[in-house]
């Protein structure tokens, strides 16, 4: 038995020995279906007839215009439900079915991932409970009611922050409990081995398909990928398939009220290597190494860690990883909105924040992809009391 | 022979292992609930070092950390508690904490600064046997006892493992769950304990969801070394935590009670 699931140094599963059965089990299971054509025909089945896949790589001209390179928009805003979570969701619970597992837990900031949940449970006929922060709740409270509309059990969180970390530690000690009969459907490349590599190979499918399509339309790959990170699994869906090619990956974390106020959700840029939910990985955190509360505008990137593959790139300098700040966000928001008629995601908003910041760097024909993870409907209720309007 | 190990040698009834939260309320109350459970015949003290993420803990353990973080313990002051048990007693002290307060700290300086402390074994309770090898080596040579968990859901092949790796005694989690009071002993922990016995001699301890006589005497009858109680005995430093008086005669009264049976 050897510690098994690295990326570089980073990885691994910490977790109480009353998990480590159900990590080995779901390991053997997901090795197993690998080479199952049954299952990833469901799988495409599923993703292609239910999910909409794939997506479209939608060029903005308008944009374009204004920030003077060629930007392309890979929509996972239009995948059902309304983020890319959805692409892991409809994997882990054809896993969890075929394992068989009848229920299934997990935890959500934004709600999107909850959602994701929601609409696999339902589809696939299997109860769900959804862990998520009260002050998510609030936040995103259009979220908890499509949750509950499609039967699922909305369990608000009160310890802690009162946030998503807080979330994945209640979804954990149900697991702990329920391990027998139900599966973690972890939402993000965190957490122990299997999750970071399983979730990642799920959402790989982003990239995938970014890669044919604009090989298509330019004839060649983009000059650049950006990505918001959180625990970054929309990232590490767009990065993987190009992360062999010559070209900048840039992944955007929540800068919040600024970095240095200590308000934010930097992990990567200003985190330090540490221990949170079953992984190795950078890690908000204080001296003595308790985990830090995070700020971000975007609950959905309101996390202290991030994908243990996340760190690895980032100290091997394959990624760049940067901040976008709250206000640079909220206009970023609106400009995608009024440019293109697309309201993204805050979490999405992020990406587009940094093309905005960083428009310079870029000529004429060079290209920019933005993986925008999800559409900002969710959104518009917080960012009109942000401005004080009714919505 | 360890400080642990001689707690279990020629033993005819099961020792108490008293759990709480090291600092909690404050750093002076938590030394006299410390000191209130050894005077009522604790045989091996495990603090918890607080952590602001334990998993493994149901809300009694968890207030009772928020608390001793808001009091400022990290694991220097706790070191620091222990060297002041070891001021006035030789019962055997072990440490539950979370692996990143040890990654955190280095943790060849954890456990170098744990030993010269006095702790005599150190349970990680996130740290599980695939991922424990370099920990195990480094508390070696500190001299202090790796403790581990046993799950129900632990086979057969890992008893094996985790055992040979263990020193001191082996902590079974007697439900699937986290730390908290339970109504009654699951048939599941008895079976747990009779599977484990197969496969090793080390002393088994029960945990989790202990909190009275009646679940002593059947964990006692089913032949436990011990039994760790923690949740409960956190509970009372709750209730009584502005009344330290009173919280220590509650403490050394229901270790007294715990103790008779068995």
């Amino acid at each position: 038995m050897e510690a098994r699931g690295r990326f570089g140094k980073y990885g691994g599963r910490y977790v109480p020995e009353t998990l480590m059965g159900a990590l080995i089990e779901l390991e053997e299971a997901y090795f197993r279906v690998g080479n199952d054509p049954v299952f990833h025909r469901r799988l495409a089945e599923l993703q292609a007839e239910y999910a909409g896949r794939p997506t479209p790589l939608t060029f903005c001209a308008n944009a374009s215009e204004e920030l003077g390179c060629r930007i392309y928009l890979k929509r996972e805003d239009l995948v059902h439900g309304g983020s890319h979570k959805l692409n892991n969701t409809l994997g882990q619970a054809l896993l969890a079915q075929h394992m068989g597992k009848k229920r299934l837990i997990a935890e959500t900031g934004a709600g999107q991932h909850g959602v994701a949940t929601a609409i696999v449970g339902a589809a696939l006929g299997m109860p769900v409970e959804v862990y998520m922060g009260e002050v998510d709740c609030r936040r995103q409270a259009l979220n908890v009611f499509r949750m509950e509309l499609m039967g699922a059990k909305v369990i608000p969180v009160r310890s802690g922050t009162r946030t998503l970390k807080d979330a994945v530690n209640e979804a954990l000690r149900d697991w702990v409990a329920n391990v027998r009969d139900t599966h973690y459907l972890i939402g993000s490349v965190i957490g122990p081995h299997p999750f970071p590599l399983m979730v990642r190979d799920f959402q790989s499918v982003i990239g995938r398909e970014a890669k044919e399509q604009v090989r298509k339309k330019e004839g060649r790959l983009p000059d650049a990928i950006v990505a918001c990170v959180g625990g970054g699994s929309n990232a590490i869906g767009i990065f993987t398939p190009f992360i062999n090619d010559d070209l900048e990956l840039i992944g955007v974390e929540a800068g919040g009220k600024g970095v240095v106020t200590g308000e934010h959700s930097a992990t990567l840029c200003a985190g330090e290597p540490g221990v949170l939910h079953g992984t190795l990985s950078y890690l908000l955190q204080d001296a003595d190494g308790q985990v830090l509360p995070t700020h971000s505008i975007s609950a959905g990137l309101d996390y202290p860690g991030v994908g243990p593959e996340h760190a690895m790139l980032k100290d091997a300098g394959r990624v760049t990883y940067a901040t976008a700040n709250d206000p640079e966000v909220l206009e970023a928001f609106s400009f995608l909105s009024r440019t293109e008629g697309i309201i993204p995601a805050l979490e999405s908003a992020h990406a587009v924040a940094w093309v905005m910041q960083n428009a310079g760097r870029f000529d004429r024909n060079d290209i920019v992809i933005v993986n925008l993870s999800g559409r900002g409907d969710k959104d518009v209720a917080e960012v009109a009391r942000m401005q004080g309007r009714e919505a | 022979m360890s400080r642990i190990s001689g707690v279990f040698a020629g033993r005819k009834t099961p020792a108490f292992i008293g759990f709480t939260v090291a600092g909690d309320p404050d750093k002076e109350t938590s030394l006299r609930a410390a000191k209130a459970l050894i005077d009522g015949g604790t045989d091996i003290l495990e603090f918890g070092v607080p952590f602001s993420d334990p998993v493994a803990d149901g809300p009694v353990i968890q207030r009772a950390d928020e608390r001793a973080i808001a009091a400022g313990t990290n694991p220097a002051v706790v070191f620091d508690l222990v060297r002041q048990v070891r001021g006035f007693s030789d019962v055997p002290v072990v440490l539950l904490t979370y692996y990143n307060l040890v990654f955190r700290r280095g943790t060849d300086r954890f456990y170098r600064e744990a030993a010269e402390a006095g702790i005599d074994g150190i349970l990680v309770a996130d740290l599980p046997y695939e991922e424990s090898d370099e920990v195990a080596g480094i508390a070696a040579r500190h001299g202090i006892d790796p403790i581990f968990l046993i799950a129900p859901t632990t086979t057969d092949e890992r008893i094996r493992a985790i055992a040979s790796r263990a020193r001191g005694y082996l902590y079974l989690v007697s439900v699937l769950g986290v730390t908290g009071v339970r109504e009654s002993v699951d048939t599941e922990a008895i079976e747990l304990l009779r599977r484990v016995r197969r496969h090793t001699s080390l002393p088994l301890a029960p945990g989790f969801g202990i909190s009275t006589p009646q679940h002593v005497q059947t964990f006692a009858e089913a032949g436990a070394d011990a039994v760790i109680v923690g949740s409960a005995i956190v509970r009372i430093v709750e209730q009584y935590r502005n009344e330290p008086e009173v919280m220590e005669e509650e403490l050394r009264s229901y270790v007294r009670q715990m103790k008779r049976t068995g």
